[in-house]
């Protein structure tokens, strides 16, 4: 069982209440100071997929959290509700919210130089995938699942 | 926090102060405020984030979105920040290269001067 779970519904503004959510429980769970930035960076990115995925498919179902700090882990997983035909590719790039708003530059305009290498399926992975210890992508019938952790002190 | 946006110019260059959070909800602020500028006809930026307490893909987004915007006018946008947690978010995405990160708005105002 998780130590918090909490769904929420898919608008910008409550991405900042889960990442604050998130960060008290990593504190509380025992994640180093010095981490508790990437926590919350992370699941802020997270939360913010999982919204804008929510808005274009399901804009109607909450978006789920789960917050568990035990056996010397804290654990986020992030699941949205929102699968659609294009995650049957496998290509977390045609997951609905990447790249996240603004990050396309497929507008016409050609990208500033050095950022024509930036992974295709937007900046929000990347900086999950370097914040986060360990990042597992889960697909689930109902949509996907982004699952991180980081050591903590064994605290719940 | 919430987001802050103010902005003024010195020596023909626009300086932008933000203050607070960039996030998924925030940044479509600083976006219309870059988008504002840019048709305005202010094409040499300076964003000043050393009051910015959070920045996620969203913002760096709107950050980049600005740079080709101005850079289509053959304009630039530099950032001030010194923040090590705001940095390493620019470190991770490679973002270090394509934008010239200063300590200071006079240092980043003398740099894009002196590059004239």
């Amino acid at each position: 069982m998780a130590t918090v779970e909490m769904s929420f519904t898919p608008l910008p503004v409550h991405v900042r209440t889960a990442r604050l959510v998130a960060t008290a429980v990593a504190r509380r769970s025992g994640v180093e100071e010095a981490l508790l930035d990437e926590v919350r960076l992370a699941v802020g990115e997270a939360c913010s997929r999982a919204v804008e995925a929510h808005q274009a498919l399901c804009p109607t179902e909450p978006v789920r959290i789960e917050l568990t700090g035990a056996n010397g882990r804290f654990e986020v997983v992030v699941t949205d509700a929102a699968a659609s035909a294009e995650d049957e590719s496998g290509d977390v790039a045609a997951l609905p919210g990447w790249p996240p708003a603004g990050n396309s530059t497929a507008n016409g305009a050609s990208a500033p130089p050095g950022t024509a290498a930036l992974p295709q399926h937007g900046l929000g992975l990347a900086v999950i995938a370097g914040l986060a210890d360990d990042v597992h992508f889960t697909r689930t019938p109902d949509g996907l699942s982004i699952r991180m952790s980081w050591p903590s002190g064994g605290a719940s | 926090m919430d987001l802050k946006l103010d902005h003024h110019t010195r020596d023909g260059i626009e300086v932008v102060d933000v203050e607070g959070e960039i996030d998924v909800y925030t940044a479509p602020r600083l976006r219309e405020l870059l988008i504002e500028l840019v048709n305005n006809g202010h094409y040499q930026l300076v964003v000043n984030m050393e009051r910015v307490e959070f920045l996620d893909s969203t913002g760096l987004g709107v950050l980049v979105g600005g740079l080709k915007r101005v850079r289509a006018h053959d304009g630039s946008l530099d950032l001030v920040c010194t923040q090590e947690r705001i940095l390493k978010i620019f470190r991770i995405t490679g973002l270090t290269k394509v934008f010239g990160i200063h300590d200071t708005v006079d240092e980043a105002i003398t740099a894009r001067k002196s590059e004239k």
